[in-house]
Formats: structure tokens, C-alpha cells, sequence
């Protein structure tokens, strides 16, 4: 715009400076009541998603140990086995170490961050670290006396990938890759490729317990839009009442009914349908995981619909009718494209949820039943292998935003409909 | 009406949702090929559950509803062939005018190229031409309407039903689209149930006028009929303005009813739904047949009255009078060159016929 087709006020401030001015005070005070919520959300989900992401491609475990080594072995060109300088500077640093007590600065520490990628190569570190102190020039020599696995080169390269803090390793890892004895990025071997399977085994559950959740939540929410206030109020109390519930409460009933010595064996047994040695096996494995996880996400999916549906008026449908449509046609044409998006934010809802669910699948999901979250949830908890973890959860956030960005773009995320 | 069978009958209608209370109570109506009949009452009186039964929506609880003569209480909707015009239009939002237009050809297997055609000629129709790529809801009310209307005619039914659909319009456009949908009643020789609870709109339009009060129909007649010779104390209030006298009869003769009013006055009116002496009756009188300062013997009521009120509605000075213990009694004193200049509180005399004052039922 030219200054010309400003348009100024009486005093010949533009328009829309004065309007900034005059509605400053308005936005100052608007923006103090979000800053609560904003500064909560810094806290408790920005930091950690940062920190995460940090986590997931940084790792000193070995440079916060052997400084002086890590500083040394990036200068060595990988051919052969590192010289002798740097043999000495290992020794010396690892002495050294030896006598750190400091959590996360062991040797231990460094050996197990090694391990990751060069399996069963621990104890090599805690026990030539035991030896450190007396080992004597030459320093290569009398190491691979020590241990002649020293002489391979293959651990040299192993340590010299971690030596670098920032790293690729774990993203290699947790794509079912390796590196190969001359550093080269490869599958990793079939045993332990479990990553990925975990990856698409969750896509498909989650995908599978959205559809069971569409297909059961429909009538529902169709019947709680149409009935008579008093009935519907009923209807709606039932749906809510799994939220009203501890989610442990509600887990640990499903063991009680789906058990092999549960309600409904025990019921099938009793109407012979099945033999007493023939019980099914429902709980503890995937099955399980799919039946409790459909209760729990139900909810998620009634309520979009049923809000969407209360707002459709029964005219459309007599509409389609009185211009000869009949009913099947009526609704397909009709009812449902206006369900559309309340059908699309129940499934981004309960399909979002479902992927990173974590209790439920822990609890009743036995072996084949775990999820990603699961597998995520040991390496912080048990292998603590933390950065592992934290690459685990950026590619399932990564798999989350692309899967949201393909919903964006065949649906559009503007006509959702959450309630 | 002709004398061949009815295009549309209702026979003895009876209606209830709940089992104990009848919505409407004996339905008896006949719809002639092109007529436009108006199902005019206040809101609950039964006349859209009328319409409802009549386009299949509802089951009739007692009765028989014909249509050409065959009883189609048992033909679900989608078969019976009536065009339908919502309160609220119930234009599908997720499609545009076109498709909209489209949607009872395409269910009729209709060919593309007729259909365009026939989409075509109903938007030319309403004047919306050029509107058939929008969406409803890019459509200001007047038009959403006139697309509802276009969307129930574009498949040439045989009857067309229109449920309040001028409810949602300003008073303008309400005016508006009463003449547009007289008009294309009479150029496409329509025959349609129209539903209201506007009774200038169903004046303005209608061939007949059912009137409903309480499940029952209190008069069926033209519209002139109804305001002119009103059955009963209902339809004449109901339909225009009117004001009330209570009083009782003290003789009859020859059509004609002495009444003693309330405040001991005698007003001379005409029979209409009065048997005995003795009973009470309430007398209604339309506000601009009443004359200020008749002179005399021109009228057989004349009364002195004190000006209550006056207000300055343009073509007429619609005046509250005090007269025959009556304290709201209105007159419209047309605007015209020779008008009576009244002030507030002036006594004057006024006075009526006894033609336009109808002994009722009280």
C-alpha cells in the first residue's frame, strides 16, 4: 500500500496505528490470562519434547569419561589400529577414571554405552579398567596382551563412533540398522529387528481398535442424538461412565471376565461350547490389548459423533425421503457426509491415543500385546538406555505429525469437529 | 371443488404420540387438483402433524389419507411422490445448489443431460440462474428459500407441501415470497398444503383456509369467508382483528340478536352461532367497520364513546376507545380527507351496522 491510500484519522495518525493503540491495552491484558498456561506449557511439554529430541542424537558418555582419549581417538583415520600415542592416552584416562565414583561418569557408564553397539563388549572396559593402573609402555602391546580383542579394529572404530557426542547411533539402532565391522550402516540381524515390526504392529493396532471404535461407537451416537432427553441422559451416563472409572479399576476387571479362568470362559465351558482344557486364551496377549483399549477409547470416538449428530436436524433425512430417496440411500447420501467430521476428529482422537497408549497394553498385553510405548517405557525404566528411548519417541512423534499432516491434507484438519 | 374424486382426503383423522391425549381429534379434509389449501392455527393445534401424516412421517393413529383416491397410510414416503418444503429448508450443506436441485432427479435414475436441463429450468424459475455452483450456506435466507422451494417442484410431484417456510424471513422478504409462491402456484397449476401460523400469510395465499384450534378444524372456507362470516368466537379472533362485547341474548328474530352487554347497553347484531335466549354470547365487531359520528339512523348501534388513545399509523389513526363498559375497544379511522380530528379525551359518538357485529358463541 502507498502512503497515499493511508487512511488517517482526524489527527493524521493512520487508521491503524491508532486502532493498534487503542486496542493495546485489551491485548496486553487478553495475553496475562493465557501467560499461566503458556508458562505451564514451556515447562512441562516444550522443555521436555526439547530435551527429548537432545537426547535422542547427544550422548558423552564416553567423552565425559576419557576426555582426553575421545579428544584423541577422532584424530585417528580409522586404517588399522590407532597409534601408539593414543594407546597411551586410553591407558592413562582410564586410570584414571578407575577412580571415579560419580554417577554417570564411570567406566561402567562408557562400557555400557560401547555395549550398545558392539554387544558383549562390557566387560572387556570394567575389567581392562581394573588393569589400568599397572599396564606399562608399550601400551599397545601389553594391552592386547591383556586382551586380545584389543586387536581388533572393529572396537576401535566402535569406540570412535562414540566418542562423538552428537550421534546418529541410536536413530541407526532404533531403525533395525547397525553398523557393520567397517562402519557401515546395515540392517541389523533378523533377531533383533524388533523395532520397526514394533512400529508397524502399533500402526495396525491402533488402526484396527479406531475401526472396532467407529463401528461400535455409530449407533450409539446416532441412538444418543435421537432419543428423548430422559433416555439419551441415561444413554450418556452409561457411555461416561468409563471416565468416572480408574482406568486400573477398569483394566483389572477385563482380566477378571477375559481370564482363561475368568467370567466368559467360565460361561462357555458351562454351555459346552468349548472343553474345559480347550478355555481361550483372550487376555495377556494382543487380543486383550485390543479389547481393553476399545473400552477405554470408545468414549473419545461417541462424543465428536454425537455432538456432530445433535446437530443435524431429522429434516434432512425426510428430505432425502420425500424426494423418493429411500432410506439406505437417503443415509448414505445424506446423513452420513455431514457426520464427516465428527467421524474425523473421533478417529484422529482415539487413532492418536491408541498409538502411544502405554497402561493398558502393559497390563493385559502379555508378550505379543506390547506396543511401541511399552518398548519405550523399558529403555527409560530398565535398560536405561535413555537415548535409545528418546529416538524411539521421536520417531513415534515424527510417525504422529506425518500421519496428522496426510490427515490435514485429505480432510483438512479445519473441518473437525470435536464437540 | 370438482366433482371428480379429490386429489387429497383425510378421513377421519385421529392422532396421538402418547396414548392419552389426541393431537388431532377428527380430521376431515379434501384437497381438490390445484387448490391451495392453508392449515392456519396457533402452535400445537395439530395442523403440522397434518402435514407430517400427509407426507408420511408420521403413521395416522386412527383414519385413512388418501391420495388420487388410493389410502396411502401404509406407502412409506419415499413413494409417494410429494414435494416438500421445510421450515428450516433443509438444503444438504455438504452439496451445492445444484446438487441439491439434482437429488430427487438422480433418485429417479434420471439421465444426466435431462437433469442439467431440468436443474436448469427450476433455478430460472426462482431467479437463481446463476447460483448453482454455491453452497446453501452462501445463500442469504431469501434465497436458501427459494432453492427449498425450486428443490420440491423440480421433480414435477403432484402435490407440494410447505411446512412454515417463510418462518425464518424478515417482514419484507416474508411479503415477498408469498407472492412469489402464489404466483408459480398459479402459473404451474400447483395444488399445495401449505402450513402456517401467520394468518395475513395465509390469507395473501390461499385458496381455502383450514383453521385449526385444539385438534379439531374450526372453519374451512375462502379467505374472505373466514373474515367476514367467521363460524365462532375462535376464528374470528383468530383470524384479523376483532373486538370482543360479552353480553347475553335477550331476543331473536329474523337473523337478528338483541344483546345485553355487560354494562347493561343493547347492541342489535347479526346471528350466527347463537340458539336461545338466555345464552351468553360474545359479539365481534372488525375494528374498521366501526364509524365515528355517524349521523343519524345510519346505523343501528350508536354509542357515545371517550377517546382513550390515539396512534398515528399512517393510512389509518388506530384509535382505543371507552364505550359499553368496554375500555379497549379499537377503531381504525381511515386517513382520509374528512376524517374526524380526534383529541385524547374527547366524547364522541360512534357506531356499526348490525351486519358487521356477529353474535358468537361465548
Amino acid at each position: 500500500m502507498s502512503s497515499a491510500d493511508l487512511t488517517l484519522t482526524e489527527d493524521g495518525i493512520p487508521l491503524k496505528q491508532k486502532l493498534a493503540r487503542t486496542t493495546a491495552l485489551q491485548r496486553r491484558r487478553a495475553l496475562l490470562l493465557t501467560l499461566p498456561l503458556v508458562l505451564f506449557l514451556v515447562v512441562s511439554f516444550v522443555i521436555p519434547i526439547g530435551q527429548m529430541l537432545f537426547q535422542s542424537v547427544h550422548n558423552d558418555k564416553v567423552s565425559a569419561v576419557v576426555p582426553n582419549f575421545a579428544e584423541a581417538i577422532l584424530q585417528w583415520d580409522g586404517q588399522g589400529l590407532p597409534p601408539e600415542s593414543t594407546f597411551e592416552i586410553f591407558v592413562k584416562d582410564l586410570a584414571k577414571a578407575k577412580q571415579v565414583r560419580e554417577v554417570g561418569r564411570t567406566v561402567g557408564n562408557m562400557a555400557t554405552r560401547i555395549n550398545y553397539e558392539m554387544p558383549g563388549s562390557r566387560s572387556l572396559f570394567t575389567s581392562t579398567a581394573r588393569k589400568a593402573k599397572k599396564i606399562e609402555a608399550p601400551y599397545k602391546e601389553n594391552l592386547i596382551k591383556i586382551n586380545k580383542k584389543w586387536a581388533n579394529p572393529a572396537i576401535w572404530l566402535t569406540i570412535q563412533r562414540a566418542a562423538r557426542d552428537i550421534t546418529p547411533a541410536f536413530y541407526v539402532a532404533a531403525l533395525d540398522l547397525k553398523y557393520d565391522k567397517n562402519g557401515e550402516v546395515v540392517q541389523a540381524d533378523e533377531l533383533y529387528q524388533i523395532y520397526l515390526n514394533n512400529f508397524m504392529k502399533t500402526i495396525w493396532v491402533s488402526a484396527l481398535i479406531t475401526l472396532i471404535c467407529i463401528l461400535l461407537a455409530y449407533p450409539v451416537a446416532y441412538l444418543l442424538s435421537v432419543l428423548p432427553l430422559r433416555q439419551s441422559n441415561l444413554l450418556m451416563i452409561m457411555v461416561l461412565l468409563p471416565f468416572w472409572t480408574s482406568l486400573l479399576v477398569r483394566t483389572t476387571a477385563w482380566i477378571a471376565i477375559l481370564q482363561t479362568e475368568g467370567i466368559i470362559n467360565d460361561i462357555l465351558v458351562f454351555l459346552g461350547f468349548i472343553t474345559d482344557d480347550g478355555r481361550i486364551q483372550m487376555i495377556y496377549n494382543q487380543t486383550g490389548t485390543i479389547i481393553a483399549m476399545v473400552h477405554i477409547l470408545l468414549p473419545f470416538m461417541i462424543l465428536p459423533l454425537y455432538s456432530v449428530m445433535k446437530t443435524i436436524p431429522p429434516s434432512y433425512m425426510r428430505a432425502a425421503l420425500s424426494m423418493g430417496a429411500k432410506p439406505i440411500y437417503a443415509y448414505r447420501k445424506v446423513y452420513l457426509p455431514q457426520t464427516l467430521p465428527g467421524l474425523a476428529a473421533g478417529t484422529l482422537l482415539v487413532f492418536i491415543l491408541a498409538i502411544g497408549y502405554y497402561i493398558t497394553p502393559a497390563l493385559v498385553g502379555g508378550e505379543d500385546g506390547l506396543l511401541i510405548s511399552n518398548l519405550i517405557a523399558y529403555h527409560i525404566q530398565k535398560s536405561l538406555n535413555w537415548s535409545l528411548g528418546a529416538a524411539l519417541g521421536t520417531i513415534l512423534l515424527v510417525v504422529v505429525l506425518v500421519l496428522y499432516w496426510l490427515y490435514n491434507k485429505l480432510i483438512g484438519i479445519d473441518k473437525l469437529r470435536f464437540g | 371443488m370438482s366433482a371428480e374424486s379429490p386429489l387429497v382426503r383425510f378421513e377421519n383423522i385421529q392422532k396421538s404420540y402418547d396414548g392419552e391425549i389426541l393431537v388431532v381429534k377428527d380430521f376431515n379434509l379434501d384437497v381438490a387438483q390445484g387448490e391451495f389449501v392453508t392449515m392456519l392455527g396457533p402452535s400445537g393445534s395439530g395442523k403440522t402433524t397434518c402435514l407430517m401424516m400427509l407426507a408420511g412421517f408420521e403413521p395416522a393413529t386412527h383414519g385413512e389419507i388418501y391420495l388420487k383416491g388410493k389410502p396411502i397410510n401404509k406407502v412409506p414416503p419415499y413413494k409417494r411422490g410429494i414435494g416438500m418444503v421445510f421450515q428450516n429448508y433443509a438444503l444438504f450443506p455438504h452439496m451445492t445448489v445444484a446438487e441439491n436441485l439434482a437429488f430427487p432427479l438422480e433418485v429417479r435414475g434420471m439421465g444426466k443431460s435431462e437433469r442439467e436441463a431440468r436443474v436448469k429450468r427450476a433455478l430460472d424459475m426462482v431467479q437463481l440462474g446463476e447460483f448453482g455452483g454455491r453452497r446453501p450456506m452462501q445463500l442469504s435466507g431469501g434465497q436458501q428459500q427459494r432453492v427449498a422451494v425450486a428443490r420440491s417442484l423440480v421433480f414435477d410431484p403432484d402435490l407440494v407441501l410447505m411446512d412454515e417456510p417463510l418462518g425464518a424471513l424478515d417482514k419484507n422478504l416474508r411479503e415477498q415470497m408469498q407472492y412469489e409462491i402464489k404466483h408459480l402456484h398459479e402459473q404451474l397449476g400447483l395444488t399445495v398444503v401449505y402450513v402456517t401460523h401467520d394468518q395475513t400469510e395465509a390469507l395473501t395465499m390461499s385458496n381455502r383456509i383450514a383453521v385449526f384450534d385444539d385438534g379439531i378444524v374450526q372453519q374451512c372456507a375462502a379467505p374472505a369467508a373466514l373474515y367476514e362470516k367467521p363460524e365462532n368466537a375462535f376464528v374470528a379472533n383468530f383470524i384479523g382483528e376483532n373486538n370482543r362485547i360479552m353480553g347475553t341474548v335477550t331476543a331473536l328474530a329474523d337473523g337478528q340478536a338483541t344483546v345485553k352487554s355487560e354494562s347493561g347497553d343493547t347492541i342489535i347484531a347479526q346471528q350466527i352461532n347463537v340458539d336461545n335466549v338466555g345464552d351468553r354470547t360474545t359479539l365481534s365487531l372488525r375494528p374498521e367497520r366501526v364509524t365515528v359520528a355517524p349521523g343519524e339512523g345510519n346505523t343501528e348501534n350508536t354509542f357515545s364513546a371517550k377517546v382513550k388513545e390515539l396512534i398515528y399509523h399512517g393510512d389509518h389513526i388506530r384509535t382505543r376507545f371507552t364505550v359499553c363498559g368496554h375500555d379497549d375497544f379499537i377503531v381504525k379511522v381511515p386517513n382520509s380527507a374528512n376524517h374526524a380530528a380526534l383529541q385524547e379525551g374527547n366524547t364522541v359518538t360512534i357506531g356499526w351496522k348490525m351486519e358487521d357485529c356477529l353474535a358468537l358463541d361465548a
